[in-house]
């Protein structure tokens, strides 16, 4: 069984969906959908026994092999790791969306057809080995990602979201297909794991600064990482559990899984180091700062999910530093890492579905406005309440493990002395102990002000009450899971996150079980993790409780001065920008765009002709002159003169008829019957079909031209007769290469089994040319349909915005 | 001015009928001697102008009742096909096969798939060219 074709079954089940969604109208769409996600599962935690023992799995299908581009799906800890994420909260998002969304008002369909679309592409990014496939699967969870946020199209603020999330990650993706070639320059394959094997060579190479750079732009632009996280929060016009699903769990977590997954190779550069761990520790600060400032529900958890990526992120940059030191901490970091996203999928997943369920029962999501709403929705409460102090790092749930570890990973770092740790060292524990301060901070903010406080009922679009049971349970399973892991720390460790680490750090492991780590809720009073929690949780009650009194603060910030402002000026400038550049030559008329095409092309060839000394005249090669020959080109002469003297279309038509005729009779002189008859034809139906459009154009004027415009017009055109005439004769009096007639001539009774070479060559020798020219040919015969039957009235308002 | 054009339709219902047959003709006899689907198509195309300009758009619309979009598209689909179709026996995309056959009424015929394409290329040409003409001249 080839399981590579596993990451395709979301995508094929999508076919079916919309036929579902029409056909059976008593069932919602989403529970058939929900067994995609359910079965995925299932079967790929059948590998974690395979991979704890630090085994891997290969399954290939080749898709371009003259190019080395293939489907491949190789599965080792980390990738397994994040399947069973995308698979696993998959469907509980799928689940939960079967009572979020309406079966009746909405368009289930389209939705679950992107959803899909958006499993195989994120499956595929984790799993390919293959570079040019990931960035393929890559680019479209930005475009499946692109089609969710814009789902309520009909909102303005739902397009912008998309177009700009859009923009930002595809940018990224484009950043990382150059660092890709890089690589594949450098290790001449597109494999990662055979670039993870050249990895000490590669580190030499002229291109791997770049390479590296380039990819964590595709990597930060991706996880939302400072200064391209402002896409995030607007990509929170999505429904509820696509913010849940892509812009939490998943999708932005494949800059992290990039950044895992590229650390063999890159992780022993200074560069990688500062960069992951600086820009991650800037994005967690960022975010848990701005986090505070947000009123509206889902802003504020994608302000934390922005500072929760960095979390990760900068734990990755410290945890290659293992790489040079060889204290045990560093590792530390790396398992950390994986510890806390399992931790944050979890807890923000159900926070995002809880923001959710207040949203569609109180008809709002503006935290100034919500309060007490703990007696009416306790169940939902009680799930928030989890995942908040999870995320604020407090026991007993499974943040609080993986918050301390952080802490002590980041506090280590002073005792690192390459590349200048040993000056700037000590700025990373700070940033990362006021970042946490503000988490904790805008966690209780988060659960504290929407279900504790006063009661403002009244104020509500509608009355509160508790969500149905079913769309609690998704968040419910996920805050179950918060609690067990933090009894259960090591049994996790051991089946997935130790696989991932031995996956992200294979030349230090051996196998799994050599990640000696062992975690614990208590490590003594000693511990500097403790004690920076109890600072942590000091000082943020401390912070929550004065809110009020610093809140107005952030209002110092000018609006001008914000990213999201220059984002908007680059989109506005460039467009106007680049419409100004091409009005300055785009006059609207085709007879200047012809000028232009003319003009250049003669004096491109002209002056190629000259530079090359390519012009020979090889009179030996020329036929006789016959009375027919001379007579035919007499008439073709008077005609072409005709054309241009004509004083109505009509006639310059007709005489353009004759000089098609003309040179018709030339090619039947020169006993070219194919050619001849193609050309009588042709010119018979293309004056017919002149003359009909005839009546449509306006009457011959001059448009206004000065002499100055004709002699320009004159000069043009003498240079493309010449161009052509040289180029004839040229091409002609010379054969640099062997002609390949008599290769046709030789082939055509055995291979083709014809007789008539110019048909053999149309539709067998080069059939792939006269597949495209009619495939041209009909798209131009749809497009005149379509411009001149199927033209909307242009005084038809624009209904986009209904 | 209503004109006088009866030597001209009389003319028209015969020839037309003279043209097609020659295209269809030409249109066969293409693989061994001058002419094939492109020209074929062409030249059917002129037989249908030839009765455009004897006759107007909406009797030849009542003559000839075929939506030339659709036909268009199935040639489109039939050449395609005929080049896919190599996929699924193994060799390479637009490999054409070919082979004789004894046949009722034709006696011994060699036939080919690329007839099969080249009668792709015919419906294309015909079906945009008239699809062309016919919102040009349609468009009142």
């Amino acid at each position: 069984m080839e399981f590579v074709l596993f990451i395709f079954l979301p995508v094929i089940f999508a076919i079916l969906v919309p036929f579902a969604y029409k056909k059976i109208k008593g069932i919602h769409t989403g529970w058939f959908v929900l067994l995609v996600p359910l079965v995925l599962f299932s079967y790929y935690v059948s590998f974690l026994p395979l991979v704890m023992d630090g085994g891997h799995a290969i399954s290939e299908m080749k898709w371009i092999p003259s190019l080395g581009i293939a489907f491949t799906s190789y599965i080792d800890g980390l990738s397994l790791l994040f399947t069973l994420l995308i698979t696993g909260i998959g469907s509980l998002v799928v689940l939960y969306s079967v009572f979020y969304m309406d079966r009746e008002k909405e368009d289930l369909g389209s939705f679950y057809v992107y959803l899909l679309i958006f499993m195989t592409a994120m499956l595929g990014v984790v799993q390919s080995d293959n570079t040019m496939t990931l960035y393929l699967f890559w680019e479209l969870t930005s475009i499946s990602s692109f089609l969710l946020i814009g789902f309520w199209y009909t909102k303005d603020k739902s397009r912008f979201g998309a177009l700009k999330s859009m923009m930002i990650t595809v940018f990224g993706g484009l950043m990382m297909l150059g660092a890709f070639i890089l690589l594949s320059i450098m290790g001449e394959t597109f494999s990662v794991r055979e670039l993870i094997a050249q990895a000490p060579d590669l580190m030499n190479q002229p291109y791997f600064t770049l390479a590296l750079v380039l990819l964590l732009l595709g990597a930060f632009t991706k996880s939302a990482q400072f200064p391209f996280y402002i896409w995030l929060p607007d990509a929170m016009e999505a429904p509820t559990p696509v913010s849940a699903y892509l812009h939490s769990a998943t999708m932005v977590k494949a800059g992290i899984y990039l950044v895992a997954r590229f650390t063999p190779i890159f992780g022993s550069a200074s560069t990688w180091i500062w960069l992951v761990t600086g820009i991650g520790l800037l994005t967690l600060f960022w975010g848990s700062f701005f986090a505070v400032k947000q009123t509206d529900l889902k802003a504020i958890l994608a302000f934390s999910t922005v500072s929760q990526l960095g979390l990760i992120m900068s734990l990755l940059g410290a945890g290659a530093i293992s790489y040079h030191a060889t204290a045990a901490i560093f590792g530390f970091a790396t398992y950390a890492a994986i510890f806390h996203l399992i931790n944050h999928a979890a807890f923000k997943g159900g926070l995002f579905m809880i923001a959710g369920i207040i949203d569609h029962e109180t008809g709002t999501r503006d935290i100034r406005k919500l309060g007490g709403l703990m007696s009416v929705m306790p169940i939902s409460f009680t799930v928030a309440a989890i995942g908040s102090l999870s995320m604020a790092g407090l026991p007993p749930f499974s943040g609080f493990l993986s918050k301390e570890m952080f802490l002590e990973s980041m506090v280590a770092l002073r005792h690192f002395e390459l590349f200048n740790f040993d000056t700037w060292g000590i700025m990373f524990p700070i940033v990362a102990w006021v970042a946490s301060v503000f988490t904790f901070t805008y966690s209780m903010y988060f659960v504290l002000k929407t279900f504790i406080g006063q009661k403002k009922f009244e104020q509500l679009p509608k009355q509160p009450h508790e969500a149905p049971i079913g769309m609690l349970i998704a968040p419910m399973i996920l805050a179950t899971i918060v609690i067990l892991v933090f009894f259960i720390p090591n049994v996790i460790g051991k089946w997935i996150i130790k696989p991932a680490v031995m996956a992200i750090q294979p030349t230090l492991y051996a196998s799994p079980s050599a990640v000696d780590i062992h975690v614990k809720a208590w490590h003594g009073f000693g511990a500097a993790g403790l004690w920076l929690t109890i600072g942590v949780v000091v000082f943020g009650t401390l912070l929550y409780l004065t809110i009020p009194k610093w809140q107005p603060f952030y209002r110092i910030q000018p609006e001008k001065l914000s990213l999201n402002n220059g984002y908007d000026a680059l989109m506005r400038g460039s467009e106007k920008g680049l419409n100004r550049v091409s009005r300055l030559y785009m006059t609207g008329k085709i007879r200047t765009y012809l000028l232009y095409m003319f003009a250049f092309m003669s004096v491109t060839i002209i002056a190629i002709l000259f530079i090359k000394d390519a012009f020979v005249l090889d009179m030996n090669s020329f036929t006789a002159i016959t009375l027919y020959g001379s007579l035919n080109a007499i008439v073709l002469i008077l005609s072409v003169g005709f054309v241009v003297f004509a004083k109505s279309r009509l006639a310059a038509i007709i005489a353009l008829g004759g000089v098609g005729y003309s040179v018709a009779l030339f090619f039947v002189i020169f006993k070219a019957p194919d050619l001849a008859l193609t050309q009588l034809v042709i010119e018979t139906v293309s004056v017919a079909l002149f003359l009909l459009a005839f009546k449509h154009l306006p009457a011959l004027s001059t448009h206004g031209e000065t002499k100055r415009n004709k002699v320009v017009n004159l000069i043009v055109s003498l240079s493309v007769g010449v161009m052509v005439t040289l180029v004839a004769l040229s091409s002609h009096s010379q054969k640099m290469i062997p002609s390949i007639s008599q290769y046709y001539k030789d082939t055509v009774e055995s291979e083709a089994a014809g007789g008539n070479i110019v048909n053999v060559i149309l539709v067998d020798y080069r059939g792939f040319d006269t597949l495209f020219e009619i495939a041209v040919l009909a798209i131009a015969g749809i497009a005149v349909l379509g411009m001149i039957r199927l033209r909307v009235s242009r005084k038809e308002p624009n209904d986009e915005n209904k | 001015m209503k004109t006088n054009d009866v030597i001209l339709q009389t003319t028209a219902k015969v020839v037309f009928f003279i043209i097609f047959l020659f295209s269809i003709h030409i249109f066969f006899a293409g693989h061994y001697a001058p002419g094939g689907g492109f020209v074929g198509g062409l030249l059917t195309t002129g037989a249908i102008v030839l009765l455009l300009l004897a006759f107007d758009l909406r009797t030849i619309q009542q003559i000839l009742p075929f939506n030339f979009t659709i036909m268009t598209a199935i040639g489109l689909l039939l050449a395609l096909g005929t080049a896919a179709g190599s996929i699924f026996f193994n060799v390479p995309f637009f490999t054409h096969a070919f082979s004789d056959f004894d046949l009722p009424l034709f006696g011994h015929t060699s036939l080919h798939t690329a007839m099969l394409f080249d009668s792709g290329v015919y419906l294309v040409v015909v079906g945009s060219a008239i699809t062309i003409i016919q919102s040009i001249g349609g468009d009142d």
